[in-house]
């Protein structure tokens, strides 16, 4: 079954808690890369557990408007039936937005007369068609037409689902989408928004704008970053490969300000998408963090082991044995129970003689490797 | 169906199992898009795919808009590649759309819409074709003519991709074009080439060998393999590395270093 992380959990937990009074709704962007496009399954989860909970009314909202603007409306209904929500209740719940078949107004310029086959496939779930993409203030009215047609005129609240800010993006200016999704947000029958932007076909203004506006970003990385930290699957030269993992990263921000972020990592399995917290026990958080270098950095598990068997000098204290600090200065004569290789030298040195080093001065550091001579002048 | 001669690429592409009942074209509504540069031409996949078209189901088509080579030239390949398109097209099974000529009016003009009349002309041809052919593919031979074509506006051919993506889920055919990667890589963002590949169901990468010419390789395909929700589920992005070589009859495909 699915199982979320505790991060696509607390997502999905503030998108059904929706706006707090006197505050804004909520926004959630989305966002992946070519390297790993996998931000769609992201969406179609985070619908998912929103309309569970829409549907269990848990949730502030209730009612969802989809503006489909990169997946035809059948795949939603697809979607939504394969995962056991039944017709009569997403159409009291859902109202799909189709900006997807006709997003620019070509067919209808077309077909005046006859197009009557445009409509043979039944979709289960309520559609009405949006012919004019360019014009984002007629957007913004059509959207919250259609959620006042979900949830009524009074103070229910709907939540707005936009599949691309992309594709928004490329047919207006970033202006008019920030604007909309401004609009939308402090609209007062919503409670919250999320959408999904490919950040990659963009300015980096662009998607910086628009994590301004977003109270939170998911964005999703490609598990490795290749030395020119794109391109991830176009580089590997094995014959045959599947990709199926990668990091899921939340920034979460608080009214207060504060930012908090996370990594997760995430799986595409047949039943849809998984989180998991990345442990950080094993390492691989380390090894996300840390550059590429050619030699090992990592410890294997049975050199950790050892590791933690090493008795530190001060780790005696409290043991009954007198406390002992090491400054530098003279041997530990008692020390000689734990550590293998010296201790057994210390044993024969009596009977070898011995070298005995008195320091200078107290200024001098223990080990400093100063050039002795250095001052000399010949 | 003749199966003998299936090659790699066939297996990739899905056609190794199909013609029959369960699987009668398997790049039903996927889109396909072929990817090539200067040192490396993929034209060979679209003739590929042109060919495993007419040798499947009775009932496909293909409707063909060419923008850089007329119909005398694809015909002399798909005689070598034994197909015949001329009496393919004859038989109502291959249509195709001269474009060489074609040129968007500029945008200043009153009846500037885009490529919205390119749609119009392919989603007559869909019409018609819908009657009596239930699978059936629509191929644009070169993405950067149409952008020309376009007078450049990579918007208006990107909305244009979009229509037709569009019919891919509404009819269920095949959508396969061919676009040169290595002409967007100067820009400061290659946006065309990128969206496509977000579009993309399936990418087919032609480069040149890796590790240099070689006499007997002619070149390296990468096929991705993004199967995103179509009704039976999610699924990983699976991606094929082979070699190829390309002969008069046909082209052959290899893993590296399992050539005899």
């Amino acid at each position: 079954m699915r199982s979320s992380g505790k991060m696509a959990e607390s997502i999905s937990r503030s998108l059904r808690d929706g706006a707090l009074e006197g505050e804004l709704a909520p926004i959630l962007t989305i966002k992946d890369s070519l390297a790993s496009p996998f931000a769609s399954h992201v969406f179609s989860h985070i619908l998912l557990q929103l309309s569970s909970n829409v549907m269990a009314q848990k949730s502030q909202s209730r009612g969802i408007v989809i503006v489909a603007l990169s997946r035809s409306p059948s795949s939603y209904a697809a979607l939504l039936k394969m995962k056991g929500v039944d017709a009569a209740s997403s159409n009291k719940l859902f109202h799909i937005l189709d900006c997807y078949t006709d997003p620019l107004g070509w067919k209808d310029k077309i077909g005046k007369s006859g197009n009557v086959m445009d409509h043979s496939r039944q979709i289960s779930l309520a559609t009405s068609a949006y012919k004019t993409v360019k014009d984002m203030d007629k957007l913004f009215l059509a959207i919250t037409e259609l959620g006042r047609g979900l949830v009524g005129e009074n103070k229910a609240r709907f939540c707005v689902a936009i599949d691309s800010l992309s594709e928004l993006l490329r047919h207006t200016s970033l202006q008019s989408v920030a604007s909309l999704l401004s609009n939308l947000r402090s609209h007062d029958q919503i409670s919250s928004i999320f959408g999904l932007l490919h950040s990659d076909l963009h300015e980096e203004r662009a998607a910086a704008v628009l994590e301004y506006m977003s109270t939170m970003v998911a964005s999703v990385d490609p598990f490795h970053h290749s030395a020119d930290g794109q391109r991830g699957y176009f580089e590997n030269s094995l014959s045959e490969q599947n990709f199926t993992k990668g990091k899921f990263n939340v920034r979460f921000k608080r009214r207060n300000g504060r930012v908090r972020l996370t990594c997760e990592e995430f799986k595409i399995e047949h039943e849809g998408i998984s989180f998991a917290s990345v442990s950080s026990v094993d390492g691989t958080a380390i090894a996300g963090l840390l550059p590429k270098v050619q030699f090992n950095l990592q410890l294997s598990e049975k050199e950790q082991i050892e590791r933690a068997k090493v008795v530190l000098p001060f780790e005696h204290q409290g043991n009954g044995r007198p406390i002992q600090i090491y400054d530098g200065r003279r041997s530990l004569e008692e020390n000689n129970s734990e550590a293998s290789p010296i201790p057994s030298g210390k044993t024969e040195k009596s009977a070898m003689g011995e070298i005995i080093y008195f320091r200078d001065s107290d200024d001098e550091m223990p080990d400093s490797d100063e050039d002795p001579d250095d001052d000399l002048d010949i | 169906m003749e199966q003998k001669d299936l090659n790699l690429l066939d297996a990739v592409l899905g056609f190794q199992s199909y013609g029959n009942k369960a699987n009668p074209w398997p790049l039903c509504g996927r889109f396909v898009l072929v990817e090539d540069c200067v040192d490396t031409s993929a034209a060979f996949v679209l003739h590929h795919i042109l060919k495993r078209c007419f040798s499947s189901h009775s009932s496909s088509a293909v409707l063909f808009l060419a923008f850089s080579h007329p119909f005398s030239h694809y015909d002399r390949i798909l005689r070598k590649l034994g197909c015949n398109l001329a009496a393919q097209r004859d038989n109502g099974r291959f249509y195709f759309l001269d474009m060489l000529m074609f040129q968007c009016p500029d945008e200043g003009k009153p009846n500037h819409d885009g490529l919205a009349s390119v749609f119009e002309k392919i989603e007559k041809v869909v019409k018609a074709l819908r009657q009596d052919k239930k699978f059936f593919s629509i191929m644009i031979d070169d993405i950067s003519f149409l952008e020309v074509a376009a007078n450049g506006s990579s918007n208006d051919v990107l909305d244009l991709l979009h229509y037709c993506h569009m019919l891919t889920s509404e009819y269920g055919c095949a959508f396969i074009v061919l676009g040169h990667k290595d002409i967007y890589l100067n820009g400061e963002r290659p946006a065309l080439i990128l969206e496509m590949e977000y579009l993309a169901d399936i990418l087919v990468k032609a480069e040149p060998l890796a590790t240099g010419l070689a006499k007997d390789v002619h070149g390296q395909l990468m096929v991705l393999d993004k199967d995103m929700q179509r009704e039976q589920g999610i699924s990983a992005i699976k991606i094929h590395n082979f070699h190829f070589k390309i002969k008069e009859n046909g082209v052959e495909c290899f893993y590296p270093g399992t050539k005899v």
